[in-house]
């Protein structure tokens, strides 16, 4: 089943130097496990292709049901050397909410996810 | 603890507001981001009396009374690059009113490393950029300023020493928060878990209201009168748990989605957030909602931190400039994406060299690129061109390129009322480590 990030989380961006990270949240507690299982390194990496120069690494927050993204090389030098307009990747976290995941159907309807039209 | 200022440029009356909105004991003030130091430098050299966030003379001023008749401290680190100067200025403020030879300002100064840069590096401190491993002596020749990054010992210091208003320079955002609470709780050097939940409680509130319903994603319509945005207070406890909250009658939220999103903002290694004082480990935050816009921080654990302090180090590189035009419905993308080539083509012709030119089309990609999907139907596009690179005259004959586009380039476009593109002098960052050793700090108490 196709269930939309922006469905089932929350997130706020922000920058260190050139590296802009973005920290998803679950909604409800129990789709962590969702974020975790499909919101994978590879699939942000892909995701985000050709607007980022570097890599992205992933890191888990059980506590806060959150996962936090750093995406590398994604400000264009950052801070006050960048040309962007989001210099200070401020935005990142809903380019990222755009994602759509494909979540068996099994999984959507015992956490009740919201399944995309 | 209220926080009344997320960096320089926030809202002014904020400060005012949070010592009027109830009883607190500490107002915390944070001025400083990674390129103020820079800005600050610049003003200095211009005017030697300058060089600290000149807003913080305002805000003394408004909050003058409660920290004289409640004994409300202040702590800021509005230094800037000149600390003595600002207490100066904060203490000629205080001798024109009632609080004539009242104020005790704690003036911390000694992370500047400016002018020991040379005996430092002499020393075999490279100063290696933290993100590419270049040495400083690559671009020694253009640096600004360079700031170690100080922790909450002198504040503490102060505290101790009897000053009611304590001014940093590049103290770490955090420590202007952890500082107080060490000083009231005791809390030893070693007392890594209070010292960690300190930085947390910093982190949190460090950012104004970027915590308390500001810039908050999750159900952001119905967070209530924004206009009257209430910043963050913090109900801190020796045994390092503490309530994030809010001032009645005051617009915002605090709730854990509010609370979580200012958590994971600018975040890195969460196992690992590097101060001077602890290493704090953001994966033991627990957050539960205690009663309405009051949440409650706990198990908050850290380890002892490393020997090294980071250094904050700005330096001149090159110029850049930024022009727009609007191109408007029918194909406003296609017009602006004309004219996108149209202007590469011409700044090719004229033979200008730049480092990077960067194009951008607001309201279609610029902010989320191809992920937007189709925009050729969009009302209005805007082209963002930017250039940077070292030579400032050619940065400059580019800012006459973008007016001739709107007669002798594509149709529909408009939007050109800002005038000639400004060129502006690059100050980049460079982040490096230094061994704490070569920092000494000082608190000097002035009456």
């Amino acid at each position: 089943m196709k269930v939309r990030l922006l469905d089932i989380a929350h997130a706020r961006s922000g920058d260190k130097g050139d590296t802009a990270n973005v920290g998803v949240i679950a909604l409800e507690p129990r789709w962590y496990d969702v974020l975790v299982h499909h919101l994978t390194q590879r699939k942000v990496a892909d995701h985000f292709r050709g607007m980022i120069e570097g890599g992205v690494e992933r890191y888990e927050l059980p506590n806060l049901n959150a996962l936090n993204f750093l995406l590398h090389g994604a400000l264009d030098g950052g801070g006050t050397v960048s040309l962007k307009t989001d210099a200070q990747g401020k935005v990142y976290s809903t380019a990222l909410l755009r994602m759509v995941l494909d979540v068996p159907a099994a999984d959507a309807k015992r956490l009740e996810l919201p399944v995309a039209q | 603890m209220a926080a009344g200022q997320g960096f320089w440029g926030d809202d002014l009356d904020a400060p005012r507001r949070q010592v009027e909105g109830g009883p607190i004991d500490y107002l915390m003030l944070d001025y400083l981001a990674e390129v103020t130091m820079s800005i600050l430098q610049k003003q200095k050299e211009r005017d030697p009396s300058l060089g600290y966030a000149r807003d913080f003379v305002g805000a003394m001023e408004s909050v003058l009374p409660a920290v004289l008749e409640r004994g409300v401290k202040v702590i800021a680190n509005a230094g800037g690059v000149n600390p003595p100067a600002c207490a100066a200025a904060v203490k000629a403020v205080a001798a024109e009113s009632a609080a004539k030879g009242k104020l005790r300002i704690g003036v911390v100064t000694g992370d500047d490393l400016l002018s020991r840069l040379d005996e430092v590096m002499a020393q075999g401190h490279q100063l290696a950029n933290m993100e590419t491993g270049e040495p400083l002596s690559t671009v020694r020749d253009r640096v600004l300023s360079a700031n170690a990054y100080i922790g909450s010992e002198p504040i503490v210091e102060a505290l101790e020493g009897g000053a009611n208003v304590v001014i940093t320079g590049r103290s770490t955002d955090t420590a202007l928060t952890m500082a107080p609470l060490r000083h009231e709780f005791g809390w030893g050097a070693k007392s890594w878990d209070q010292l960690a939940a300190g930085i947390v409680a910093g982190h949190i509130i460090e950012c104004g209201a970027q915590c308390s319903g500001g810039n908050c994603l999750y159900d952001w319509r119905s967070i209530p009168d924004l206009a009257n945005v209430g910043y963050p207070l913090v109900e801190a406890r020796a045994d390092g748990t503490f309530i994030v909250t809010k001032h009645p009658n005051t617009g915002g939220r605090v709730s854990v989605p509010t609370v979580t999103e200012q958590l994971v903002y600018e975040m890195g290694d969460p196992h690992s957030y590097i101060t001077p004082d602890v290493v704090a480990d953001f994966t033991t935050i627990h957050l539960a909602q205690d009663g309405e816009n009051r949440v409650r921080v706990s198990g908050v654990k850290g380890k002892a931190p490393t020997d090294k302090l980071k250094v904050s180090i700005a330096y001149r590189a090159g110029f850049k400039a930024i022009g727009t035009l609007v191109y408007a419905w029918p194909d406003a993308l296609d017009k602006a994406q004309l004219a996108d080539s149209v202007l590469r083509k011409r700044l090719d012709r004229l033979g200008l060299k730049f480092d990077h030119i960067l194009s951008e089309f607001v309201g279609a990609t610029a902010t989320h690129g191809h992920l937007a999907g189709d925009q050729h139907n969009a009302p209005e596009v805007q082209l963002r061109f930017g250039v940077r690179g070292p030579d400032r005259a050619a940065v400059e004959r580019f800012t006459r390129e973008i007016a001739p586009l709107v007669l002798n380039g594509p149709p529909s476009v408009t939007g050109f009322a800002g005038g000639r593109p400004k060129v502006e002098e690059i100050v980049a960052y460079w982040p490096a480590l230094i061994d704490k050793t070569v920092v000494n700090t000082r608190v000097n108490i002035i009456q």
